[in-house]
């Protein structure tokens, strides 16, 4: 049997249809009610409580921990404040993104990474000479993510954080009805959200707490459907799904560096050196050939391929997950990834990985459309990404 | 005989490599017959219902390496060929633990996780190379191996190809390679894990059918030849063919009888018939003689060259190239009936464990200590072993309620002190019950019967010269342009019209047919 995870006494008799899906070898809810909607809805209107406990973390402390994160990760964590949340990925030695995840200062010699992969072995194998040690946290560590635009209200009224001066992307030590945690101003939504972090055995009373609270808030439990619905709309990309991490990918082109998966911003070239700086220098001077854009499908052409089967257009209702050639004047330039209706932006989006002559901003591009087991082509456009970035994210 | 027994080819041997061979001259148009010495097919990929209501794998139990194409290219679904996954190997602990490795990823991975984190993750990285490098080299398997010394033009395109091959892999891969070719299976996994019951049961894969422990140089690259596997597409799977082993046989045997060869059980070949420096048929020990224009050998090359030809058809250097090719048997085979399954101490009960393998490969220490023993001519008293229970994963093996289980066990040298007898045979079996006791205590009560084959055996019953089940040791020396001996890599001999087929020549081990097929093609180049 696949291993629950710390809050499973609670969200097994909530899933209606015992549509668990596999992550990271625990179970995780699909979705808890028989159709997803209202969890999709509650993360953009009210509060969606999400198990993210499969999540790979990693306490990292000692004096070297600084050296050691700024050798392994692209981002320069010696500008990580204490108390501030980074995200960014991390590469091979030929700059190609193994994985990405956040990382927490939890005070000036302590982090947790987290990953979505085990990396336990790879961040050991670079801490060779440095003072510090790594503790995989997995399993004694659990996690909720709570998204939405009343998740503060719902914190607020159960801890004693100071919540109205937690910036985006920082984090505080709290108590929640006496359960002591950690609270980031961090999610996988693109909304106002916050994810929560709890001994394992504190996991289920959190729970408790955290229903009981946010019940006149309209809080939800949401599976993981409504979650990649969110992701996809916040730009947010998905291992295994969007890449394959660089050390699973059986041939060089299924690898992507972090410019290719529009994460350039995250490296920081002007570090004195990190796995893979000299790989990623030289990629940033020749410029990368790949990028990472959002499409939106053009509604017109989407119509009037449908009509000529006598149908209206039939929207993917939850994120689709296979790769779908994009073209541009007939040829292939690119490939989308991930994709689906979004419901607060009523548009047909999707992540593509585009070749970077054809990656700019408003660039017309095709999408590969399957209507009636026929392959046809959707007009669709190239945006910039977050395609859903609300102000209440930030503020 | 007369004239009308004069066939295309006669085939010495009705082993899985015979019968391929027989097939595939016979699908081109040839009159084919093989002469089988027992009274079924199969050689040593053979079911037999050694007691009542028990059917046994006799020897060869498991299923990986066999060519896709051949499966293909004989149509061997159609022939009643079904393989069974073999999903898990548990490796029992004597301090009341386990170690289990299983089809899935992710219990896999937390299994591992338990005994080293570290391990956990190295295993994915450990797998991905040795997918690159089987994937790399298992192209070998179906070509034949070049003369690297000549310079025909199609040696020199084979070497050039094979050359290619390994200059075109990655850095990372062609020194693991490197390693490979030249360290110990110990030593190279060693530099992967420190869980010892992960390296000694992955380290088995490297001395099986060899007279080597697992410390000893060289038998790193026999690990990659068991990754080489492949059922339906996926790498490295291992199967258990419906039926048991002797049913890869007779679907084979069902094709070539379809495709018009002929096979003949209780035909013991007794020489090679030599007329004018050419092989011209063989006699039986009925004193019949069968003649084709082709003789092809199923059996070992130590069994061809020095008892059914005669020594004044052949080179002198040859000879002693035949004589000096390695051959030592070193497993037996423990088949027992049981009345129930046996209970592991480290996981009571019957759960899917028990439909795996089960290896008694505790440590390292405990596999080295093994082959300790048959280096100086003893079996080994706490023998490494590869159990099975055919019957958890094919019912129709024996009555319902009942099992049998099928013991791979290494080391037992065929030079034993004192000889092979009775006696020993017995002390053998004791030695291996004892050993597996240990583990599932039950087991001593659960045996209804009990059949032990040792190395003599195999040779007395099955041909084996020495016992050695894949016709000669799997190590470099005697691999690929080399096996069984240069420059008589390529399925042909010093004897005119005299050819092998059998697992002494490459790529050999195991049941893959390539050996049958690939000495086919060449007969027919020479048509």
């Amino acid at each position: 049997m696949l291993r629950g995870t710390p809050f499973h006494e609670r969200t097994a008799p909530l899933c209606e249809g015992q549509n668990w899906r596999r992550w990271a070898g625990y179970l995780s809810a699909s979705s808890y009610e028989l159709v997803n909607d209202r969890e999709y809805f509650a993360i953009r209107g009210a509060s969606a409580l999400i198990d993210v406990s499969p999540l790979y973390k990693y306490l990292i402390r000692g004096t070297d921990a600084e050296r050691f994160l700024n050798r392994v990760l692209t981002r320069d964590v010696a500008k990580c404040d204490v108390h501030q949340v980074m995200y960014g990925p991390w590469c091979d030695e030929t700059g190609k993104v193994i994985d990405d995840g956040t990382l927490q200062r939890l005070g000036e010699d302590s982090f947790r990474l987290t990953a979505a992969e085990p990396n336990l072995r790879w961040l050991a194998d670079n801490a060779g000479g440095l003072r510090v040690t790594i503790e995989d946290d997995t399993d004694s560590t659990a996690a909720l993510a709570l998204q939405g635009p009343t998740s503060r209200e719902i914190l607020k009224s159960l801890s004693d954080a100071d919540l109205d001066n937690l910036k985006y992307f920082r984090l505080a030590f709290a108590r929640i009805r006496d359960i002591p945690v950690t609270i980031t101003r961090t999610g996988y939504t693109g909304d106002l959200g916050y994810e929560i972090w709890v001994e394992a055995r504190q996991a289920v009373p959190l729970w408790d707490a955290l229903i009981d609270g946010g019940e006149p808030y309209g809080i939800t439990p949401a599976g993981i459907l409504a979650l990649d619905m969110a992701r996809v709309e916040a730009g947010l990309i998905l291992i295994g799904v969007d890449y394959v991490p660089a050390n699973r990918a059986l041939i060089e082109s299924r690898k992507s560096s972090p410019f290719e998966l529009g994460l350039g911003w995250t490296v920081k070239l002007e570090k004195d050196h990190f796995v893979g700086r000299q790989a990623l220098l030289d990629e940033w001077r020749g410029g990368p050939t790949w990028g990472f854009k959002g499409l939106e499908i053009d509604w017109n052409s989407l119509q009037k391929v449908y009509s000529e089967f006598g149908l209206p257009p039939e929207l993917p209702q939850m994120t689709w997950r296979t790769s779908v050639p994009v073209y541009s004047g007939g040829k292939q330039v690119g490939y989308a990834t991930s994709g689906c209706w979004s419901p607060t932006l009523k548009k047909y989006i999707a992540l593509a990985h585009l070749q970077s002559n054809s990656a700019e901003r408003g660039t017309r591009v095709e999408m590969e459309v399957t209507v009636e087991h026929q392959r046809k082509k959707a007009a669709a456009r190239v945006v910039e990404l977050p395609f859903f970035d609300p102000e209440r994210k930030r503020s | 005989m007369g004239q009308n027994t004069r066939y295309d080819a006669v085939i010495i041997g009705g082993g899985h490599n015979g019968l391929i061979t027989a097939a595939y001259l016979a699908r081109a148009g040839k009159r084919a017959v093989v002469l089988e010495r027992r009274h079924l097919v199969g050689g040593s990929a053979v079911t037999e219902e050694i007691f009542p209501g028990f059917k046994f794998s006799a020897l060869s139990y498991v299923v990986s390496l066999l060519r896709p194409d051949v499966i293909r290219d004989l149509q061997l679904a159609r022939h009643g060929l079904e393989l069974l996954p073999l999903e898990s190997t548990i490796t029992p602990l004597p301090n009341g633990d386990y170690l289990m490795r299983g089809a899935d990823h992710d219990e896999t991975r937390r299994e591992l996780y338990r005994h080293s984190p570290k391990d956990a993750e190295a295993y994915d990285d450990f797998g991905k190379l040795m997918y690159h490098l089987a994937f790399a080299m298992k192209h070998i398997l179906d070509v034949v191996p070049p003369n690297p010394t000549s310079m025909r033009p199609r040696d020199l395109m084979g070497l050039l190809r094979f050359g290619r091959h390994f200059l075109d892999l990655p850095p990372e891969q062609f020194y693991a390679l490197c390693k490979l070719m030249t360290m110990s299976a110990a030593d190279f996994l060693d530099e992967w894990f420190e869980t010892e019951p992960l390296k000694a049961t992955m380290s088995a894969s490297g001395i099986i059918g060899t007279f080597l422990g697992v410390r000893s140089p060289g038998t790193a690259y026999v690990l990659l030849h068991h990754y080489m596997g492949e059922i339906d597409g996926v790498f490295r799977a291992w199967g258990f063919a419906k039926g048991g082993t002797g049913a890869v046989s007779e679907a084979i045997a069902s094709a070539a009888r379809e495709l018009g060869a002929e096979i003949r059980t209780e035909a013991s070949v007794e020489q090679v018939i030599v007329k004018n420096g050419k092989a011209v048929g063989v006699a039986l020990e009925s004193g019949e003689e069968i003649h084709g224009r082709v003789v092809v050998t199923g059996v070992d090359p130590k069994l061809t060259f020095l008892k059914l030809v005669e020594p004044q058809h052949l080179p002198s250097d040859f000879l002693d190239a035949i004589r000096r090719f390695k051959i030592r048997g070193s497993s037996g085979k423990v088949n027992l009936a049981l009345g129930e399954l046996p209970n592991l101490t480290c996981l009571p009960g019957k759960g899917p464990h028990l439909r795996g393998a089960i290896s008694i490969s505790p440590s390292l220490d405990y596999m080295e200590r093994a082959y300790d023993d048959a280096k100086y001519g003893n079996f080994s008293r706490h023998p490494y072993m590869d159990i099975i229970i055919p019957s958890m994963i094919d019912p129709g093996m024996a009555p319902p309620g009942k099992h049998v289980m099928s013991i791979f066990c290494q080391w037992a040298p065929f030079e034993l002190n004192g000889g092979w007898n009775d006696e020993q045979r017995e002390a053998f079996g004791d030695a291996v019950v004892n050993t597996i006791s240990e583990f599932a205590p039950n087991l001593k009560n659960a045996i209804i019967h009990r059949h032990v084959v040792t190395p003599w055996d195999m040779q007395e019953t099955y041909g084996l010269t020495q016992g050695n089940i894949f016709h000669g040791e799997l190590s470099l020396h005697q691999l690929f342009f080399m096996r069984p001996t240069h420059p008589w890599a390529n399925y042909r001999t010093p004897l005119k019209n005299l050819y092998q087929c059998g697992s002494g020549t490459h790529p050999g081990g195991g049941i893959t047919g390539a050996s049958g097929r690939l000495a086919a093609l060449e007969i027919l180049k020479d048509w």
